[in-house]
């Protein structure tokens, strides 16, 4: 029967009746596809590779592009990232951003667990009023609150201590974890946690004996977002950390590496360089869970 | 039979001790769950909204607590050239790089809806820009806008010739401004192009074929398939694209850090630098207050200007 319909309209490709856009192919699906397809590539990769090129440069081949061509490196040198590792606190900026992100997802995602459970399991009035609560939370800008954010870290006694950081990361995270691990909790079937609950466990051991172990894609999405989210985070970490040895590397490598008038082009690219690897590779290993938490938050 | 179950189950209930029950009575545990997220949120979201509301009303300043001065902040700034310029700024900074991060994003996510090969190598790939920490991409595209070492100026002047002179991309107000633009739409482009590629893989592919059946052509299918069935996504992604480019701090501050004299200020970055290195809190929060109006503004009007339209559609096809 399909095969006598698809032979019927012999006038549509194989992939047009599947109902695949193709823009015909040969040539012109070059032009209106490939072409530009592998423009946005080069355009989008272009800063990194700018990056790394200039990182590995000698002084001499930076910073004269009549006798050598920018484009490529003659005699590749290490020297600027070994400026950088034994010669700044870079390593030390490296460990504290690390920490703060860790134990500011950890702390988040305790919380949203805890959060998304009650208002979509445990059904109460106003939970739903509770959700968009945490979803407009989730609209309020870093930059409007840092100032107030900035005196009351202060009153707290907490100025350029790790733990203003590990505080108020929270304020971004959880809205967005929360809204997440709502979305996942729906997914899953509430009778399974009843079936658990008529064997007798109680609902904390259902949470985390049934819906945790079921929504760990999750909770991995949540984990890793809020991570990079917090490795991220600049304008906290520039307002409320003063010591140069306590910095974030993306603060750090703004503020220290640029050293009055004379801009040190190689180490500034290879501290930039060396701040993304960290979530480079994260992201490598979970960019399927990347894509879900991006396009999750965004389809609720 | 049945009422046996019940039994056994209930003294199994009664064995429980009382942390137990306690932690299975639902209000207490609603309590208790919501408690770390709810605390944390009201401490340091919510609290310090107020506050900076509250700021914006004093002449507070760092070390000094401040007094009550009404609306004298926002009358300063009204008359203030550098204020006003850094509304403008952000205004523009808004507009053109939400139109350019989303004619090229949804440009790019129909690329991507095409069979290909390595599909998902690719998007991965794309994903990159909006991964790497912010300013460590802005440092780079510093060094790309260098007036003297800029590889665009290099490719321009020396390998094409389209140009006799290098350009000086940060020293001047109107080429600083772009600039910073197109840092900026680089850097939205994956996030909108994977969110709508997400959006156009949900349409069914039977309603191309109805359209192709009825003769429509490819411009066609775009604006009456595509477009409408992308409208609800696309509501959300412009409504946080305009939201987080509006009080965008991170690129201008790596970038141009407001200069030239005070010519490429964004509301957050005018904000930052009146109220923390220059310690007038209370100004610095006004600044800052003056955005909400603005973010509610484009909020409201993005989200139901189009999430209208949304559920007109949905009538007419569920």
């Amino acid at each position: 029967m399909t095969d006598q319909t698809l032979s019927q309209r012999p006038h549509l490709t194989d992939k047009e009746s599947t109902g695949v856009i193709d823009w015909s192919s040969g040539p012109r699906r070059f032009i209106v596809l490939y072409l530009p397809l592998s423009l946005f590539v080069l355009v989008l990769l272009f800063p990194f590779y700018w990056m790394a090129i200039t990182a590995i440069k000698p002084n001499a081949e930076l910073l004269d592009f009549k006798n050598h061509n920018p484009f490529w490196v003659t005699s590749p040198t290490l020297d600027n990232i070994k400026k950088l590792l034994f010669q700044t606190d870079y390593p030390q900026w490296l460990w504290t951003t690390m920490m703060v992100a860790a134990v500011a997802t950890a702390l988040s995602l305790f919380a949203s667990v805890l959060a998304a459970y009650a208002i979509q399991r445990l059904k109460f009035k106003g939970s739903n009023y509770v959700g968009l609560a945490i979803y407009l939370a989730y609209l309020v800008p870093p930059s409007i609150l840092f100032i107030p954010m900035a005196t009351l870290i202060f009153q707290l006694g907490l100025f350029d201590s790790p733990m203003a950081l590990i505080l108020t990361y929270p304020t971004f995270l959880i809205p967005f974890c929360t809204w997440l691990l709502i979305g996942y909790f729906k997914s899953i079937p509430y009778e399974l946690e009843e079936c658990a609950m008529i064997d007798g466990a109680t609902r904390l051991q259902t949470l985390w004996q049934i819906t945790l172990p079921l929504a760990m894609p999750g909770l991995i999405s949540a984990g890793i977002f809020a991570f990079t989210l917090s490795w991220n985070e600049f304008i906290y970490a520039l307002a409320f950390i003063q010591s140069a040895e306590k910095k974030t590397v993306p603060v750090a490598v703004l503020t220290q590496l640029v050293e009055g008038d004379v801009y040190h082009w190689g180490s500034l690219m290879a501290g930039a360089l060396l701040g993304s690897i960290p979530v480079a590779i994260l992201y490598s290993f979970f960019v399927d869970y990347y894509v879900a938490s991006l396009t999750g938050a965004v389809k609720e | 039979m049945a009422v046996a179950a019940v039994e056994t189950r209930t003294t199994y209930k009664l064995d429980q001790s009382w942390l137990v029950r306690l932690f299975d009575y639902k209000p207490f545990l609603i309590a208790i769950c919501l408690f770390p997220a709810a605390a944390l949120l009201l401490v340091f979201l919510s609290y310090p909204l107020g506050l900076g509301i509250w700021l914006s009303f004093t002449d507070t300043r760092i070390g000094r607590p401040g007094y009550f001065i009404g609306l004298e902040n926002f009358e300063s700034l009204l008359s203030d050239k550098v204020f006003i310029t850094s509304v403008w700024n952000t205004l523009l900074y808004t507009s053109v790089a939400t139109i350019g991060k989303f004619g090229l994003g949804l440009w790019l996510a129909l690329l991507l809806n095409n069979n290909l090969p390595f599909k998902s190598l690719l998007r991965a790939i794309i994903l990159i820009p909006w991964i790497v920490p912010t300013v460590l991409s802005a440092i780079a595209f510093w060094w790309i806008y260098d007036p003297q070492f800029s590889i665009i100026s290099y490719v321009l002047v020396d390998v094409l010739g389209w140009r006799d002179t290098y350009i000086d991309f940060l020293g001047q107000p109107w080429p600083a401004r772009f600039s910073l633009i197109a840092a900026n739409i680089w850097r939205g482009i994956p996030f909108v192009a994977i969110s709508l590629l997400a959006g156009l893989q949900t349409i069914s592919p039977s309603l191309y074929e109805a359209a192709m059946l009825d003769g429509a052509n490819a411009w066609q299918r775009f604006k009456h398939v595509t477009f409408p069935m992308l409208m609800p996504i696309l509501a959300v992604v412009l409504t946080f694209s305009v939201l987080f480019t509006f009080t965008d701090f991170q690129l201008v501050y790596a970038i141009t850090r407001g200069g030239p004299v005070n010519s490429t200020h964004l509301m957050a970055t005018l904000a930052f630098q009146r109220g923390i290195p220059g310690g007038q809190l209370g100004e610095g929060a006004a600044i800052a207050v003056a955005m909400i109006p603005f973010l509610v503004m484009a909020t409201l009007f993005s989200y139901f200007g189009l999430a209208r339209r949304k559920w007109q559609q949905g009538e007419d096809n569920d």
